[in-house]
């Protein structure tokens, strides 16, 4: 897609306000953006934190650190924060600053909405990480929560963790509500639906997906919240409830959830790609048909997740070959990020490492979900630390490493200074030597048999664990070269062009670096 | 905001309480599901079907076993643990409860059967699962479960298992049974 921007000057030109209340009030798309990133970053350090406590009690077979309660604390708060603090805002934070931009759209067509869905969200991760500090601590029944671990053996802080899930669903509903009426409404005369970047795209579809699936989350709480307080027997088996039904509704919401966190990497990841082969990508139509059959399928394997409840053998097979359907899909995606390369003038700046890493080491994290999604299998990695494994590297050399692509790509853009190659370099690598001496080895001791959520473990594990620990402590220190990075490039730096890179294309690239704090107010000419 | 996008945004309002409604949705949807395809061992009160008699039933081992849910302090124990049948006839099988405490308990005790394509064939007349047991302190009871397996049962099924899981719900008594209905009539 090309485009002619014509100059518009400043007939109402107004900055920012000053001060603190320009970041409570604004309803720019930009500022929220900003907003977004920083608070997923923020969240992402803590989070990060609480891995650190884990691995350093993992460190050494027996009790060294923490208390056990504590470990579950920690366990329960690292998934919860990293997915809803830190993976999906990252997300909703690059939605705003980009989408707009992307199809020529002068804002989100919701700003207020917009303003809101950010300014609930400190206010949810308040009440959930306060609760470390009550009476009987934090919630400890890890982040699935299943039932009755979560109900009839909770902590008493299980009704904020409650109220705190209300509160980052109705964030993401109003996020997600805010990116589908502006991508339907909103887009340049000329950028039609098979035009669109396809971060775009990707953004789309999950934003379906969203609202789709957090309002079943909402009503999983929700039952929850009537089991404890109301004397209902939702999942209480002694007043005629199901526990396994927990599980059904809960999936129902989880697994749409993980190509939540998954589909926008894959925009990022398509444009970056195509930028450093100095290419155009490689089968467009079909990345759009891929991502839309992956979020279809998403909504009938929920129950991949719990083959070992005792499902019948017809559900056992219908849901595992559902799930294997899945890897067609990524299968193309897969291939046309490489076929995209294939005889490309590539180039390898920082995001491009990303983005390759991403490539490689996500379909590894897929092919151990494949070996997962093979029932008779599965009852032997079931809660092992193989899951952990799988799971981590789809989200952390996946979404994780799709979203540091994406601000190496775009910080440019958004603070027209370009950050430092060589720093950036040296990010990646230790990240990426990091992630892989981390979760490679938790296969391993996976496959021999130790289970997940516990904080100690058997003698035969203590090797690979130990190597885990420091792979860890290596990844989470190199983060704070990350922090380093940003702030460094936002502070100055050399200046960047307005297209930044060689290859770019798309209409973020054609207005001024910085980006103007208004964009396209009048809609882009496109050819 | 045009018109375009109100009415993008009206359709999108209402899609997220229909699919809260949805979640809700689940839990009887849940139960439907279960209860037509019989795959979680599930069996409601039938009524007396003299078809189902037969003379050239085959025989059939049921095993009884039961469980207390964690802080339940009865005795609760079949009185039998193997039964030898044979298909297409009556049997009456008890288990024995005790209230070993000092104050009057209402349990509930909750049914599965395994195989679990095993349940649509297994014909209860009468159960103690299928309503409460109130006992005094230190009273005992034998509690009946009237059963007949159909002579339709899967070849290649020699063993049915039935558990119970006894239930304290003193304290839930008050309040009306939530979700299942136990006394569904098929």
């Amino acid at each position: 897609m090309s485009a002619v921007i014509e100059n518009h000057h400043d007939d109402h030109h107004h900055g920012p306000a000053k001060g603190l209340t320009r970041w409570l009030y604004t309803t720019n798309h930009k500022d929220i953006g900003t907003l977004y990133l920083w608070f997923s970053f923020a969240m992402f350090l803590i989070g990060g934190a609480m891995a650190m406590v884990i691995r350093a009690e993992l460190f050494q077979p027996g009790m060294q650190i923490v208390e056990p309660e504590f470990y579950n604390q920690m366990i329960t708060l690292h998934g919860l924060i990293m997915i809803f603090g830190g993976v999906m805002p990252a997300f909703v934070g690059l939605a705003n600053w980009l989408v707009p931009m992307m199809i020529g759209a002068p804002d989100m067509a919701l700003p207020r909405m917009n303003n809101l869905s950010f300014w609930i969200l400190p206010f949810a991760f308040f009440i959930l990480l306060s609760s470390l500090f009550m009476e009987g601590g934090a919630p400890n029944f890890g982040w699935t929560f299943y039932a009755p671990l979560s109900t009839t053996y909770a902590p008493p802080s299980v009704t904020f963790f409650i109220f705190s899930v209300h509160i980052m669903g109705a964030s993401s509903i109003m996020g997600a509500i805010n990116v589908v009426v502006t991508i339907m409404n909103m887009r340049a005369p000329g950028v039609g639906l098979m035009k669109m970047p396809l971060f775009v795209w990707s953004w789309l579809i999950t934003a379906y997906l969203l609202i789709a699936v957090m309002p079943v989350l909402a009503g999983a709480v929700t039952m929850m919240l009537m089991d404890i307080h109301f004397g209902t027997s939702f999942f209480n088996a002694a007043g005629g409830g199901d526990p396994v039904l927990f599980q059904h509704i809960f999936w129902f919401f989880g697994h749409p959830e993980v190509y939540i966190m998954i589909l926008p990497a894959f925009g990022i990841v398509s444009h970056i790609i195509e930028t450093f082969s100095r290419k155009q990508l490689f089968g467009y139509s079909s990345m759009v048909w891929a991502m839309l059959s992956i979020a279809i399928l998403s909504f009938v394997v929920w129950a991949h997740h719990m083959f070992t409840v005792g499902l019948p053998l017809a559900a056992e097979l219908f849901f595992m070959w559902a799930t294997m359907l899945i890897a067609v899909p990524t299968g193309v995606k897969v291939f046309n990020w490489i076929a995209t390369m294939f005889r490309g003038s590539i180039t390898f700046e920082t995001p491009m490492l990303f983005a390759c890493a991403f490539v490689v080491l996500f379909t590894l994290g897929g092919f151990s979900g494949l070996m997962l999604a093979i029932t008779p299998a599965d009852f032997q990695y079931h809660d092992t630390y193989f899951v952990v494994a799988h799971f981590h590297y789809v989200l952390v050399p996946g979404a994780i490493f799709s979203i540091m692509a994406a601000v190496y790509y775009w910080i440019p853009k958004w603070c027209g200074n370009m950050y430092d190659e060589r720093l950036g370099k040296l990010h990646f690598w230790l990240s990426f030597i990091g992630v892989n001496v981390t979760f490679f080895p938790q296969h391993f001791i996976g496959l021999a048999g130790m289970p997940r959520r516990y904080p100690d473990y058997a003698l035969q594990f203590a090797d690979w664990n130990m190597v885990s620990t420091v792979g860890a402590f290596l990844f989470g220190v190199s983060q704070l070269l990350f922090l380093f990075i940003v702030v460094k490039t936002v502070m100055g730096g050399k200046k960047a062009t307005d297209q930044v890179w060689e290859g770019a294309r798309g209409l973020e690239w054609t207005v001024a670096s910085p980006a103007p704090y208004h964009t396209f107010t009048t809609p882009p000419k496109i050819d | 905001m045009n018109s375009d996008a109100k009415k993008t945004l009206r359709k999108l309002l209402i899609a997220v309480p229909l699919m809260f409604a949805f979640g809700f949705a689940l839990v009887p949807l849940y139960d439907v599901f279960c209860e037509v395809t019989g795959i979680n061992g599930k069996v409601f009160q039938s009524d007396y079907e003299d078809e189902l008699l037969t003379d050239d039933g085959r025989p059939l081992a049921i095993q009884f076993i039961s469980t207390n849910n964690e802080n339940m302090p009865w005795v609760f124990e079949p009185s039998e643990k193997v039964m030898k049948i044979s298909t297409g006839e009556y049997y009456t099988a008890t288990f024995y409860v005790k209230n070993t405490t000092n104050k009057k308990m209402v349990a509930q005790a909750v049914p599965s059967v395994a195989p679990s394509n095993a349940a649509a064939h297994l014909k209860k007349l009468e159960c103690f699962c299928f309503e409460q047991q109130e006992l005094m302190p230190g009273e005992e009871a034998l509690l009946p479960v009237k059963l007949l397996v159909s002579n339709e049962l899967p070849k290649n099924i020699k063993n049915i298992i039935m558990s119970y899981t006894i239930f304290d719900i003193t304290d839930y008594n008050d309040e009306p049974m939530a979700g299942h209905e136990m006394n569904m009539e098929h």
